[in-house]
Parts: structure tokens; sequence; C-alpha cells
């Protein structure tokens, strides 16, 4: 029987969670990307539709009057140094337009966009290949390697196009190799490989060039599940050892809750939520987000400051002590062998308290549904 | 509906007023028209050291290309004086292709080349076989030098494209024989002119292929390194270029066969090489000859085709070969090092100098085919003649005298009731101006009987189409078997195609008709047959479990389903046919393509030869824009 409080941080790494929120919170004042009022309109005449009461038609009715489609409307955020941000939505919610305007691969209508003080929206033709060989560096559903170079030599494209040396770009292309697991692979062909090694490579190619952020536009959508899981760890991994800022595309809800410190979630080219995993399931903006993470497990998202509570007079305050940031479904082993409630404790303030009953009804909830 | 009513009104005109109006012309007779052209020449002839565009332009590529071709001649198929022999003989010449080969497409492909150039040596023409793959490459040459940087601009640029793709059209679908003369005109006949006429019938599939390769580059692939800040330069070379070069290299091959194949029509200008013997023994009726030479013909055609197909085969693998390159390298050494011996031997020795010492094959082949044919015909003429006989006069004939016995007007006005019905308005003011072109040049009835020539012959080739397309877009095995007849046909030159027709049929109408069927045919089918391949299988498989029969599922499912790509079959049948039945005029095929030809050969019908050129061109745009437009309707619906 635990009866003891047991010192604050016994689920390992749960200050640090905390810890990472606070310090993502702090940096996001001087963002590495900063997104301002970002439109894209498709069709001619498209610049006449930004600002006028068009603009909030719904597509189709905006279709039909002017043949125009406003494929991102308005969006904004920032991300922060070493932050992972995803930008979830449906197929057709605007998501892989947005993050092309990053880097203006596809032209913004309207907007900015900054890159560590940069401003991309402004820049030359050769200011972006700057930018595109150097800072940002991008990773593609449908790999995009070359078909006629070997391995090593896809992953060094980019040390070559911006002109690094023969031996240089060798040593480099080669420590990205052995970094995404492909050692053994540098001679093979693209088509010798399978879809899941092939994206590696197209990630040891974008990492090759130490961006200082890295786009991935739904990178693992065309792998098998179990590939796709092997790779989203994969990625874990990597920010794990290299700390990239990165910017991930998906249309899988999983995925974004896994990877994601924050989510965008688009609807038809709008910005419906942004949020940590925990507040888009636990507070879900609109109807429309509501029904996205129905489905979701919610121990696996929620933290205990969803599920706590202010303690009622005379309740026991001894049981375990845990961080507001602990995910339910790791709290849950502790919670349900206490008889006291677990204290719910940010530094030495007690924010509230979680027992049996109100873990066992974010449990019981999702399993009845 | 409105076809039959068309038709019968039709016939009760021809009723009427037949032999009313059809604008006859006699063989030596010309209008002023045609009496311009020739004074045209004339003047032509007689400004070409006075006017400077023709004197230092036009006289500039001329002279141009025929140091090129002399020199190259000199070198390798042409006494070269004060040398009895070329400065290569025979040896060093096929030691020198064989590297070549060797270096580019491997070892199958090497004894291919040198038993085939062998092969033209034993058969007696050797120099005119070397001189027929220097008019080739010549122009092959040329239009690679100039095709794969055209083809470069035309996949980045949308104006270039715009601008570019109605010149190719035109110089694609121009029956070679229309522009021999104009060519003639600027640059008189000899070498510069024979691969002036092979570059421009050559030059559109490299230029068309390229372009087409570049752009048919995976979009992602483009989009990942543009998004990694590669310059539109480095796209090009680093990314565009080495995943097209599969693809150019098919071009390249294909820009070969159509060289090949005007390289020997050019023959008919003055142009050096194979086509000068099988034009004379065609002329003559000298079979056995004639078979010898076309049989030179097609032996190259193959090389060429197996060769260059091996060569971009080789482009895919070679990059990949896990072999030690250095192997290879000393192969290729070693090889030189052979080919300067034998070069060095060729310069030294007449035995290996001298083609006509080797053995001969070509005279005692030429006695056996002549032979062979006269047995044939005398045992068969029965059979061939019945045939053909039986096919003019119940088919051509009256076919014929519909066409070019009805009064001009009549038949003027069912024309362009017809493109109306089939392809609307446009095509009806196309055809409109084509038949003012053909009236203007005072070539009318001939221009009908080319006409009712073509039309018959493409009949033939639908009937075809349709039987082994079918056919063959149904069973797998069927289309295994055909196909490689079918590919290799369409690399024979259409020339060679005269010699067993002539043979079989002798001197008429019919024989062009057959030749143009043969020629025609090959392309014709495959069409068909992709066309059938490419209706939905589940469609079929409902037809099937629904209950219909094998007819049944061909003729309401699957023939009205790939009814697009028999419009197409029909359009390129009757482009085909076309070019192939104005050649037939070497043959008695008559009407235009005999006053072309003599066109050549008789200074004062010049005129007449070259508004029979234009005749044909007019002829052609408006079968092509009826047909196009047709497909295009077919394809709306």
């Amino acid at each position: 029987m635990s009866t003891q409080a047991p010192p604050a941080a016994t689920v390992p790494g749960q200050d640090e969670v905390s810890a990472r929120i606070a310090r993502l919170d702090e940096a996001r004042r001087n963002p590495l990307l900063h997104v301002e009022g970002l439109w894209k309109v498709f069709g001619t005449k498209s610049d006449r539709i930004i600002g006028t009461p068009d603009a909030d038609l719904p597509r189709r009715e905006l279709m039909a009057k002017t043949g125009c489609v406003v494929a991102v409307k308005d969006v904004s955020f920032d991300v922060a140094p070493g932050e992972v941000f995803v930008v979830m939505g449906l197929s057709g919610s605007g998501k892989s337009t947005l993050v092309r305007c990053l880097t203006r691969l596809i032209e913004p209508s309207a907007g900015q966009v900054t890159v560590a003080g940069q401003d991309i929206t402004s820049a030359t033709d050769a200011q972006l290949r700057e930018l595109r060989r150097k800072h940002v560096a991008m990773v593609f559903q449908h790999f995009g390697l070359l078909p006629h170079r070997r391995v090593i030599d896809n992953v060094a494209y980019g040390l070559e196009i911006r002109g690094d040396g023969k031996a240089e770009r060798r040593e480099r292309a080669q420590e990205m190799v052995d970094l995404v697991g492909l050692s053994g692979n540098e001679d093979s062909y693209p088509d010798q490989l399978s879809g899941g090694m092939q994206q590696r490579v197209g990630l040891a190619r974008a990492l090759a060039v130490d961006p200082s952020v890295l786009l991935f536009d739904e990178p693992f959508s065309a792998l098998d599940p179990l590939i796709r899981r092997d790779m989203q760890n994969e990625v874990i991994r990597l920010h794990h050892e290299v700390g990239k800022t990165m910017v991930f595309i998906t249309h899988d809800l999983q995925e974004a809750l896994k990877l994601g410190d924050r989510i965008l979630i688009m609807r038809d080219g709008a910005m419906v939520q942004v949020g940590r995993p925990d507040e888009v399931v636990g507070a879900p903006a609109d109807d429309y987000v509501r029904d996205f993470v129905s489905e979701v497990p919610r121990s696996h998202v929620l933290t205990l400051r969803w599920v706590m509570r202010d303690p009622r007079p005379g309740e026991s305050l001894e049981g375990p002590v845990m961080g507001p940031d602990t995910v339910v479904k790791n709290a849950a082993h502790k919670v349900l062998a206490s008889v006291h409630p677990a204290r719910v404790v940010s530094g030495d303030r007690l924010l509230g308290v979680v027992d049996r009953e109100d873990i066992l009804r974010v449990i019981v909830a999702e399993e009845s549904p | 509906m409105l076809l039959g009513a068309i038709l019968g009104i039709w016939l009760l005109g021809w009723l009427l007023f037949e032999g009313v109006a059809t604008l006859p012309l006699g063989r030596a007779t010309l209008t002023g028209f045609q009496t311009r052209l020739n004074e045209l020449r004339d003047s032509f002839d007689a400004a070409r050291d006075s006017n400077v565009f023709l004197d230092v332009v036009v006289g500039g590529i001329r002279d141009a290309l025929d140091a090129f071709v002399v020199g190259a001649q000199d070198l390798l198929s042409q006494a070269a004086f004060p040398r009895p022999v070329p400065q290569v003989g025979w040896l060093g010449v096929v030691a020198l292709f064989a590297w070549v080969t060797y270096a580019l497409a491997g070892v199958r492909s090497t004894i291919l080349v040198v038993l085939s150039l062998l092969s033209f040596g034993v058969l007696g023409y050797w120099s005119e076989s070397i001189d027929l793959l220097i008019v080739t490459f010549t122009a092959v040459l040329i239009a690679v030098l100039v095709g794969i940087p055209l083809g470069i601009a035309m996949s980045r640029s949308r104006t270039v494209t715009a601008v570019a793709t109605p010149v190719l059209d035109v110089m694609q679908t121009m029956p070679s024989f229309a522009y021999l003369l104009p060519l003639v005109l600027l640059f008189s006949i000899g070498p510069s002119a024979a691969v002036v006429a092979t570059l421009i019938y050559a030059l559109p599939p490299v230029v068309r292929i390229t372009a087409h390769g570049l752009r048919t580059v995976a979009a992602s692939t483009i989009e990942a390194t543009t998004s990694m800040g590669s310059t539109r330069t480095q796209l090009l070379r680093k990314v565009q270029l080495p995943m097209a070069k599969r693809t150019i290299i098919v071009g390249v091959n294909q820009t070969i066969m159509a060289a090949l194949s005007m390289a020997t029509i050019a023959a008919l200008i003055d142009g050096p090489g194979l086509g000068e013997p099988v034009i004379q023994a065609l002329q003559t009726l000298d079979i056995g000859t004639a078979f010898v030479s076309g049989l030179c013909i097609v032996i190259m055609a193959i090389m060429l085709d197996r060769a260059t197909t091996a060569a971009s085969q080789r482009a895919e693998s070679e990059r990949r070969a896990t072999r030690d390159p250095r192997r290879r390298r000393i192969a290729l050494g070693a090889g030189a090092v052979l080919a300067a011996v034998a070069v060095y031997l060729s310069r030294s020795y007449l035995w290996a100098a001298d083609p006509s010492r080797l053995p001969d094959l070509g005279r005692p082949l030429a006695d056996v085919a002549g032979t062979a044919t006269d047995w044939f015909t005398d045992t068969f003429s029965a059979v061939t003649g019945a045939i053909k006989d039986g096919f003019t006069y119940a088919l051509l004939n009256p076919f014929q005298s519909l066409l070019a016995d009805s009064p001009w007007w009549l038949v003027a006005a069912v024309l362009l009731a017809v493109a109306f019905v089939l392809g609307g308005w446009r095509p009806t003011v196309t055809t409109a101006v084509c038949l003012a072109v053909i009236f203007g040049v005072g070539l009318w009835q001939d221009t009908m009987v080319t006409l009712t020539m073509t039309l018959v012959a493409t009949v033939m080739v639908m009937l075809l189409a349709v039987v082994f397309g079918v056919w063959m877009g149904r069973s797998k095995r069927a289309d295994t078997a055909f196909r490689p007849l079918l590919d290799a046909g369409q690399t024979i030159p259409p020339f060679v195609y005269l010699v067993p027709a002539l043979a079989l049929f002798g001197t008429s109408r019919f024989t062009a008709i057959v030749a143009a069927i043969v020629y025609a045919a090959p392309v014709a089918i495959k069409l068909v047959a992709d066309g059938i391949r490419g209706v939905s299988p589940t469609t079929v498989e409902a037809a099937t479990s629904a209950g219909s029969s094998t007819i049944q599922v061909i003729s309401k499912v699957q023939l009205p389903m790939a009814r697009n790509a028999l419009v197409l079959a029909a359009n390129q049948g009757l482009l085909y046919v076309l070019s192939m039945v104005v050649i037939g005029g070497l043959v008695g095929g008559g009407a235009l393509g005999y006053t072309v030809v003599s066109g050549f050969s008789q200074a004062q019908l010049f005129g007449k030869g070259l508004a029979a050129g234009i005749a044909i061109v007019a002829l052609g745009i408006m079968l092509d824009r009826i047909t196009q437009h047709a497909a295009a309707r077919s394809g709306r619906r």
C-alpha cells in the first residue's frame, strides 16, 4: 500500500514535458517561422477576391460565381525554434498548398512569411534559392528522388547544387545515410529500395543541407501502416537527435497527435484551431474538430490538467504527486493503485487532485461510445 | 442518314452529267499556271548566282552540305581521286562502324552491323549502301543538333510550342513526294537537296519526343529538386535530361528510321544511295535487281533499328553496370587498335579496299529472284490477274468513274457536304480552300483519280485494321505474334514495298494500291488494337456476364468504345496511303504521282510536277482536317 507521498517527478520525463511546453511558449515570442495573413487563391483574376465579401463565400459558391478557388484563407501562425508544428486537415483543406507557400513553391496571393527574420514573400529569386539551399528543406509524399542517381548521390544533391566540394559533400552525405539507418545501401538506386527506405533517403537528403526548418508534406501517407509507424518513430528519434524545427503536414490525426507539439487544424483553407494535442482533444473549437477527435483514445492524449478537479473538503491530500502535463494513460496505473487521490502539482503549487473515478471516467467513456 | 442522302444525290448527278466538266488535262499539256511555274524555275536557275539570298544563304548551305557529303564519300565510299578506291576501304569502314557500334550498343549489335555491312559488299551495292548511310547520318546529325535544343525549348516555353507544333505537323503530314520539287527549285538536284529533304522529314520525331520526354519527367521530382534551390539550368542538366535520356534516344531512333526512308526516296532528286538502283530497276521492270537492292535497304533498316534500340537500352543499364569499368575500357582500347589496323590494311592493300573483290552473290541472287518472279507470274498469272481485274473492275473503276467523271462542281459540293457532316464548319472551310487550290493548279481530274485510289486503299486498310486490330486487342497471343511483324513493317522504308507489289501485279493502279495497303496497314492495325485493348475490362466483363455473345461484345461494346481509336486509325491510314499512292506513280499508279515523277525526269514538265505536288499537299490537308475534326467530334461524344 503506497500511502506515502513519493517525490514529485516519479514518472520520468513529465517535468521535461512541462518544461518543454514552457520553453516553446517562451520561444514563440521570437519565432523561427512567422506566417501572417497568408492567402492563396487559384484562378484568373484571383487577386480581386481577397478583401471583398466574396472571400467569405463557401467554396462551391465562389467557384460558381468567379471560377476561383480559395486554397489558403487568411492563415497566421508562429513556430518556435525546435518546435514540431503539425498542420492537419482532410484532402482539399489546403494544407499542402499552405506548406508550398512557405518557400514559394506555390506563389502566395497575399500575406507574409518570415523565416529567421527574413521576409520570404518579398525575396528575389536568388535570395529564395539561397534560402531553399541552406535554411529550409522539404520531404515529399512521393519522395521525388532522382531515379538515375544512387542513394548517396541523391542525398548529396542539395550540397552539389550549392557548390560544395566533392569530398566534403560525400562525407556529409554518408553521415546522413548512416543517421537515417541506410548504411550499406549507399550504392543502390531508388527503385531498388522499399517505400519506407526511399522516404529515409528523402529524409537524409533534406537533413544533409543542415536546414533550420524541415517541411514534411504528408511524408508517410504513401507507406504501409506498419512502416508508417516506424517512420514516425524515426522522425521522433531524429528530432531528439538533431532538434530541428519541423512543419509537418498530415491528414492522419493519430500522426498529428503523436508528433506535434502543436497542431493547426484546417478546413476549406481556413484555420479552425491551433493548440497542443491535449487542447485539441480536450477543448475542440467547434463541432468539426469535435467530430474529428471523437474517435481518439482520450486517455492517450489528455493530460491530468484536463481531468483534475479542486479537492473536496476533507479529501485526503496524501496521494502521489504528479505533473499537470502527465498523460492520463501514464498516470492511470499509479492513481488506480492509490487509495488517496493523486495531487497534481506544478512547482510548489497544488493545482488539483485526480482520483480513481476521474481516471476511470476518461478510460471507460472511450470504451462505450 | 445524311451521308446516304449525299451519296444518292451524287449518284443521280453522275448519271445525268457523266463526262461533263471533268477538267481533264493531257499528259504533255500544261496550263498557264504550270507554265508559269516552269518560268519560275528558269528564273530561279538564272538568279542562282546573282540573287543575294539564293547565292549566299541557299548557296552557302548547298555548298557546305555538298562538301560534307562528298568529303565523306571520298573517305568511305567513292573513289577518291587519284586513288582508284576511297581513302578507307571496305575492311576499314566495317571495322570503324563495328567499333562505334560496340562502344554505343554492345556486342550483339556489333555482330549484326558487321554482317549487314558485309552483305552490302557481297550483294554488290557497297558504295550505294555507304552513300545512303552518309546521306542519312548527315541529316540525322543536323536533326539532332537542331532538334534536341528545339525540343528543350518547347518543353520550357509555351510560346515556342505554340509556334513549332503546327510547323512540325505540316512537316510530318505532308507526303514526302510533295516537297521534293520545291527543294529542287532552291537547291537544284544533288546531295544537298537530298539531305535537306531528309532533314525536313526526319526532324519532327526527335523534337517531339525530346519535348515529350522532358515534359513527362515526374512533377514530384521537379518540385523536390526545386525546393532544394536548383536553378533552371541545374534542373535541366541534373534532373530532366538524365531522366529523359532514354526517351530522347528513342526519338533519335525514330529520326534515324525516318531519315533512312526519306533518303531512299531522295534518289529521285539525285541523292546518292540505294534508292537509285531501286528506281532504275522499277522503271525498267528489272525485278531481280530491284529485289537485291531493296533487300539491302531492308537489311540496313533492320541494322539501324536494332542497333539504336540496343543503344537506348544500354543507356539505361550501363550506368548501373556492376562490371568493372576498367574491363570495358580495355576492350574499347583493343577494339580501337584493331580498327586502326583494319583501316591501315584497307588503305594499303587492294583486297581490303575494293569491295568488288568480295565474292559476288548479288548477281546470282538477282537472277534467282528474277527467274522466280517470272515463274510465279507465269504460273499464277491467272490468279493474280483475276484478283487485280476483279478489284479493278468491281471496285476501283466504278468508284473512279464516280469521282473523276462527275462534273467538278458536283464532286466539290459532295466533298464539302461530307466535310460539314463529319466535322462541322472549320474543316468545311479548309476543304473549300483546298479544293480551290486543286482547281487552280489545273489538275482536277488527276487529283480525283488519286483521291479514288487513296479512298479505296484506305477502306481496305480499315478492313484489315478492324479484323486484325480486334483480334490482337482481344487475344494476347495474337498480339505477341503479330506485333513484331507490324513493328518490322513500319521500319522498312516505303519504297521497298513497291518491289513485291510490282513483281506480283505488274504496272497498274492496283499495284500502287497494294503497296499503299501494305504500307499503311501496320500503323492502323496497331492503333485499333490499342484502342480495343484500352476498353475497360470491367465493361467487357459486365457485358459478358449479361450474356452477350462474342460478336455482340465486339460490335456493341468494344468497337463503339474504341471509336476514337478507329477514327484516328482512319486518319493515319489515309495519310500513309496517300503518301504511298503517289509514290506508286513509279509503278503505274498514274495520276498525281506519275505527274510528279515526270516532273523530275522531264524538264518541260517540271511546272506540272510542282503543281501536282501542290495538289497532293492540298489533298492531304483536306483529308487530314476532315478526319481530325471527325475524331475530335467522336471524342467529345
